[in-house]
C-alpha cells in the first residue's frame, strides 16, 4: 500500500533521512520507533509531502505521490498529530468535517459521516457536535483529532505521536480504540512514536530508526528475539523482553481442555496478563471463559512459560 | 496576631467601601457643588450644596448619596452596589440641572452656572463604585455593550428633556448648535474614516509581513519611527506636500484635498493607525499554535485556504485589539486636527483654551471623552465575543 | 545568516550614533543646518527657530517628560506592590479597570480640563503626561510581580524570608526588567505627548512646531518634529539596552514589546 523507495532528505549537507526503503501492507499498522532526531517524523512527513524528499520516491497504491499536487494528495491521506492541532475557532463537527468539505462532499453525506465518527469515538453527537475544542478534555480532543483524520475515509492514516500528550490510562484506551477502528475500516496506518511499549502494542510491523536509517524493520516478535543490533536490543529492553514476548500472544492460542479454580480469563487476554493474574492469585492454572461466561477450558502456567523464553 | 482583633472590630465592612464613604463625606463637607459666574469668562463664586438648590432635590440627593455610601460600606452584593451607584449618578445628573436652573433664575441672561469640584468628585466616586461592581460581576460582552447603549439612551433622554438647558456648557452649545453638529461629523469622519483606511491597508500589509519574512523588519521599523514623530508635527509636515499635490493634480482638488483642512489630518491619523493594525496582524498570525497550522496543511488545505479559513479567523481577536487601540487613539488625536484647520471637537477645546472659557473647552472635551470611553468598552466587548469559546482555558 | 544579522546590528548602532551626533550638532550649532532648511521656507522667513533656544526647549521638554514618567513610575509600582500583597489583592481587578479607563481619556482633553484647575504652563502638561504614563507602567509592574515562577516564590518562603524581604530581595529585582519595559513605553509616549503641552503654553518643543504651523513655516515644524522623534528613538534604544543589561543580570529574558 505504501512503498517507500530509497528516500533521502537532506538539509544542507546533513541527511536527516538517509536512503530509507520500507513497505507497509494494505490494512496493516506499521510503527516507526526512534529517539528524537532519528528522522522518524521527517520520514512520515515525506509520505504526505509536508516535507519534499531530496531523493527517492514514495508510492501509495502503486501511484507515485508526486503525480498529484501536494494539497490534493494530503486530502486523501489522514493525518493526526501530537497535541491534536484542532482548530480552536471551529466546533467539533466543523473540525471533523474539514477534509470532506475541502473535497466537496455534499452536506448530507458530511453530516452523516460526522455523526458516524463521533458515535464511533464515543462522543455523543447531540451533546458534543457544537462544542468548541477548548471545552473538551484532553482525551476527547485527541479522539476528535483522530476522527478528523479519518473523516474523508482515507485508505492511509499517518499519525505523529498521536497519543503523546495523554496520560497513561487514557492513552491505553485511545490505543485500543485506534486498533478497533483501524480493523473496522481496514485503514493502513503509519505511526511514529518514541515509546517502544506503544509500538509493540499497535504495530504489525515495527521500523526502528536511528540517525536517519532504518536499523530493523520486522514484526514485534522478531524484534524481540532477533534484534538486528545492540541498539535495537537496548531499545526493546533486556529485562522486559520475556514479558513483552508474552504480551504478543493470547490465551486463546494455548487454551486446553479442563477446569480450574480462580478468576477466569478470556481468550483475547494476553499471556502477560494471564501470567500476572496467576502470580497474583497464587495459582498455576486459571479457567478460560468466553464473553457470555461459558467455560472454554483452562490455561496453565507451564504452558505460558515457554512463550517467554528465547527461541532456540 | 495583630490582624485578628481588628477584624472583630470591623466585622463586615468593605475595604473599598471605607474609602468611598470617607470620600463622600469629605466631598460633602469641603467641596463646593456648583460654581456661579456673572458671565462666561469671569471667575465664579462657588456654591455649597445647601445654597445650590431647593430643599426637595437636596433631600433626594443626600438620600441617594447616603444609600450608595451605606451600600458601599457594608459587604453588599455587587448587583446591589451597581444599582445604588448608578442610581446616585442619575440623581446627581438630575440635580445638577435643577441646581443650574435654580442658580441662574432671576439672574442676568449671560449668567452661568456649572458643576464644581464637588460634583465631579461625587461623580468620580460613584463611577469608581460602579466600575468596582462591574469588575466584580464580570458581565458578558453582550451585556457590557447593552449597558453602554443604555447609558447612551439615558444621556440622550437627559439632553432631550431640557433639564440641563441652564447648565453653562449647554448654553455654550445653544450658541453653536450648527457648528457643533458639523465638527462632530468631522471628528467622526476623521477618527473612523482613517481607521477604516488603515484597516484596509494595514491588514493586507500585516499578512504580507507575516508571509514574507524579509519585509517584516523594514516595514515595522518604518512604522515604529513614524509613531515617534509627534502628532502635531506629522499633521504640520503633510501641509506642504499636500498643497503642492492639490495644485498639481486637479483631481485631488476636486475631491477637496488641500494643504490645510481635513486632508493632512486624515492622512496623519491614517499613518498613526497603521502600526497597531500591522503589528497586531503580525502578532496574531504568529501566535497561532504551530500544530494547528501544521494540521491545516496536513488536511490538504492550500496556502490560501489555510490563511482565510484558519489563520485569519484565529488571529482576528488580536487584529481587533489593534483596531480598538487605533480607534480610541484616533478619537483622541482627532482633536489635534483643529490646530491645522482640520475641524473636529478640538476646535472647541482650543478656542476655549484661547479664550479661557472653560465651558467651551468642556463642549469639546466631554463628547471626545465620552466617545473614546464608549468606543473602548464596545471594542473590548467585541474582542471578547470574537474570541472562540474555550480558547482561553483550552489549547492556548 | 549570522554575518548578515551581525551587519544589521552594527548598522543599527552606527545609525544610532549618527542620530545622536546630528542631534547634538543641531542643538548646539543649529545654524549648520540653515542652508538645508532654508529650502523649505519662502520669502526669506527664518529657517531656524528664532523665538527661543532649541537647546533649552529640548532640556525642558525632556525634564517634563522625565518628571511625569518618574512620578507615574513611583505611584504605579507602589500601587502594583500594594495590590499584589495579601491585604490589597482584592483591589487588583478594580485598579486594573481604573488604569484602563484612565488610558481612554484623550491627552488633549486632560490637558484642556486641567488648565482651569492648575492654570497654564507646565503643570497641566505634567498632569496629562502623568496620567498617560500610569497604565503602561502599572500593567508591566503587575506582569513582573505576578509572573514570577511559583517555585521561586516558594523557595523564598522556604528559606525563611519575611514578606518584606521577599519583596525587596526576590520579587522586585526579578520584576525590574519588566517594570523597566513599562517605563520605556511610558517615557516614549510622554516625549510625543509633551509637544501638545505647548498648546497650553508649556515650554516644550511643541512650541517650535506650533510656531511653524501658525506662520506656515515648514522648516520649524520639521525641526521640532525631528528633534522629538530623535529623542524618542534614542531613549527607546537606550532604555532597551538598559533592560537587556538588567534582564541578563536577573537571568530573565527581556520581553521585546
Amino acid at each position: 500500500m505504501i512503498d517507500i523507495e530509497h528516500i533521502t532528505k537532506r538539509y544542507g549537507e546533513e541527511a536527516v533521512v538517509d536512503d530509507v526503503s520500507m513497505t507497509v501492507e494494505r490494512g496493516k499498522v506499521a510503527v516507526i520507533v526512534g529517539t528524537s532526531g532519528s528522522g522518524k517524523t521527517t520520514l512520515l512527513r515525506m509520505v504526505n509531502r509536508l516535507v519534499e524528499p531530496s531523493e527517492g520516491r514514495i508510492l501509495i497504491d502503486g501511484k507515485d505521490t508526486h503525480e498529484i499536487p501536494g494539497h490534493l494528495l494530503r486530502r486523501q491521506i489522514g493525518y493526526a498529530i501530537q497535541g491534536h492541532g484542532l482548530f480552536p475557532h471551529r466546533t467539533v463537527a466543523e473540525n471533523i468535517a474539514t477534509v470532506p468539505k475541502l473535497a466537496g462532499w455534499e452536506k448530507r453525506r458530511i453530516d452523516d459521516r460526522v455523526d458516524e465518527l463521533m458515535t464511533l469515538f464515543q462522543l455523543e453527537p447531540s451533546q458534543y457536535r457544537d462544542r468548541h475544542p477548548g471545552e473538551l478534555s484532553g482525551g476527547q480532543q485527541q479522539r476528535v483529532g483522530v476522527a478528523r483524520a479519518l473523516a474523508a475515509e482515507p485508505d492511509v492514516l499517518l499519525m505523529d505521536e498521536p497519543f503523546g500528550a495523554l496520560d497513561p490510562i487514557i492513552r491505553a484506551k485511545a490505543q485500543d480504540d485506534l486498533l478497533e477502528i483501524q480493523r473496522r475500516f481496514e485503514t493502513t496506518v503509519l505511526l511514529v512514536t518514541h515509546d517502544m511499549d506503544e509500538a509493540m502494542r499497535l504495530g504489525d510491523q515495527i521500523a526502528v530508526m536511528a540517525e536517519g536509517k532504518i536499523v530493523q524493520y520486522a514484526d514485534p516478535a522478531t524484534l524481540l528475539v532477533k534484534p538486528a543490533s545492540e541498539f535495537v536490543d537496548n531499545l526493546v529492553g533486556t529485562a522486559d523482553r520475556p514479558f513483552r514476548l508474552l504480551s504478543l500472544r493470547k490465551v486463546g492460542d494455548i487454551v486446553e481442555p479442563g477446569s480450574s479454580e480462580g478468576e477466569p480469563v478470556q481468550p483475547a487476554t494476553s499471556l502477560r496478563e494471564a501470567y500476572a493474574n496467576m502470580l497474583w492469585q497464587g495459582r498455576d492454572t486459571l479457567p478460560v471463559v468466553d464473553d457470555q461466561g461459558n467455560a472454554l477450558g483452562r490455561v496453565r502456567m507451564d504452558a505460558i512459560s515457554p512463550w517467554a523464553a528465547r527461541p532456540a | 496576631m495583630i490582624a485578628s482583633p481588628r477584624h472583630k472590630v470591623l466585622p463586615a465592612l468593605d475595604k473599598l467601601g471605607v474609602f468611598i464613604a470617607i470620600g463622600l463625606l469629605a466631598t460633602l463637607g469641603f467641596a463646593p457643588l456648583m460654581v456661579f459666574r456673572a458671565n462666561r469668562i469671569v471667575l465664579g463664586e462657588t456654591v455649597d450644596i445647601a445654597q445650590a438648590m431647593p430643599p426637595g432635590p437636596m433631600v433626594v440627593l443626600l438620600a441617594s448619596i447616603g444609600v450608595a455610601g451605606v451600600a458601599a460600606l457594608l459587604k453588599t452584593s455587587a448587583m446591589m452596589r451597581l444599582i445604588a451607584s448608578l442610581a446616585a449618578i442619575a440623581v446627581l445628573a438630575w440635580v445638577v440641572g435643577v441646581s443650574a436652573s435654580f442658580l441662574v433664575e432671576g439672574a442676568d441672561a449671560v449668567a452661568r452656572a456649572s458643576p464644581a469640584s464637588g460634583f465631579w468628585l461625587l461623580f468620580g466616586i460613584f463611577a469608581l463604585m460602579a466600575t468596582d461592581a462591574l469588575t466584580r460581576m464580570d458581565p458578558k460582552p453582550s451585556l457590557r455593550i447593552g449597558l453602554v447603549l443604555l447609558a447612551g439612551l439615558a444621556l440622550a433622554a437627559f439632553l432631550a428633556s431640557g433639564i440641563w438647558d441652564d447648565l453653562s456648557v449647554m448654553r455654550e452649545y445653544e450658541n453653536r448648535a450648527g457648528s457643533f453638529a458639523r465638527e462632530a461629523r468631522r471628528h467622526l469622519f476623521l477618527a473612523f474614516g482613517s481607521l477604516f483606511m488603515a484597516a484596509l491597508a494595514g491588514i493586507p500589509l500585516g499578512i504580507l509581513c507575516h508571509q514574507v519574512r524579509a519585509v517584516r523588519g523594514p516595514v515595522l521599523s518604518v512604522l515604529n519611527i513614524m509613531q515617534t514623530v509627534p502628532s502635531i508635527a506629522l499633521f504640520g509636515l503633510l501641509i506642504a506636500p499636500l498643497s503642492w499635490l492639490s495644485t498639481e493634480l486637479p483631481i485631488l482638488r476636486a475631491i477637496g484635498v488641500s494643504g490645510i483642512g481635513a486632508a493632512p489630518a486624515f492622512i496623519a491619523l491614517f499613518f498613526y493607525s497603521l502600526l497597531p493594525v500591522v503589528a497586531n496582524t503580525v502578532t496574531g498570525l504568529a501566535g497561532i499554535p504551530a500544530n494547528v497550522s501544521e494540521a491545516a496543511t496536513g488536511m490538504g488545505m492550500t496556502e490560501r485556504q489555510r490563511l482565510f479559513s484558519v489563520k485569519l479567523p484565529l488571529a482576528f481577536p488580536v487584529i481587533l485589539t489593534g483596531i480598538r487601540i487605533v480607534l480610541v487613539q484616533n478619537i483622541g488625536l482627532a482633536t489635534i486636527a483643529a490646530l491645522i484647520g482640520g475641524g473636529g471637537f478640538g476646535v472647541f477645546v482650543f478656542q476655549g483654551v484661547g479664550q479661557t472659557a472653560m465651558d467651551l473647552v468642556l463642549l469639546g472635551a466631554l463628547p471626545t471623552v465620552t466617545l473614546a470611553f464608549a468606543a473602548a468598552v464596545i471594542m473590548d466587548a467585541l474582542v471578547d465575543i470574537m474570541r472562540p469559546s474555550g480558547v482561553q482555558k483550552g489549547s492556548q | 545568516m549570522g554575518g548578515s544579522s551581525g551587519m544589521t546590528i552594527t548598522t543599527a548602532r552606527l545609525l544610532r550614533a549618527v542620530t545622536l551626533v546630528v542631534l547634538l550638532i543641531f542643538l548646539f550649532r543649529p545654524e549648520t543646518f540653515e542652508p538645508m532648511l532654508a529650502l523649505l521656507v519662502a520669502n526669506n522667513a527664518p529657517a531656524i527657530y528664532n523665538q527661543g533656544s532649541l537647546l533649552s526647549l529640548t532640556i525642558s521638554h525632556l525634564a517634563i517628560a522625565i518628571a511625569a514618567t518618574a512620578a507615574a513610575a513611583l505611584i504605579s509600582v507602589g500601587f502594583a506592590i500594594l495590590v499584589t500583597r495579601d491585604f490589597g489583592r482584592e483591589f487588583l481587578p478594580l485598579s486594573r479597570s481604573v488604569a484602563n479607563i484612565g488610558q481612554t481619556f484623550p491627552p488633549v482633553a486632560v490637558l484642556a480640563l486641567a488648565v482651569p484647575i492648575v492654570g497654564f504652563g507646565t503643570k497641566p502638561t505634567l498632569i496629562a503626561l502623568f496620567l498617560y504614563a500610569l497604565l503602561p507602567i502599572f500593567e508591566n509592574a503587575l506582569t513582573g510581580l505576578t509572573g514570577l515562577a511559583p517555585t521561586v516564590r516558594e523557595a523564598a518562603r522556604g528559606v525563611g524570608m519575611t514578606g518584606f524581604q521577599r519583596l525587596l530581595r526576590v520579587e522586585l529585582p526579578l520584576a525590574f526588567p519588566v517594570i523597566l519595559t513599562g517605563i520605556r513605553l511610558a517615557f516614549v509616549i510622554s516625549l510625543g505627548t509633551a509637544t501638545i503641552g505647548s498648546t497650553v503654553a508649556a515650554p516644550t518643543l511643541g512650541e517650535v512646531i506650533i510656531a511653524g504651523l501658525l506662520s506656515s513655516n515648514t522648516a520649524f515644524v520639521l525641526q521640532g518634529g525631528i528633534i522629538v522623534a530623535a529623542l524618542a528613538v534614542l531613549s527607546y534604544d537606550g532604555l532597551t539596552a538598559l533592560e537587556r543589561l538588567t534582564a541578563r543580570r536577573t537571568g530573565r529574558v527581556a520581553t521585546a514589546v
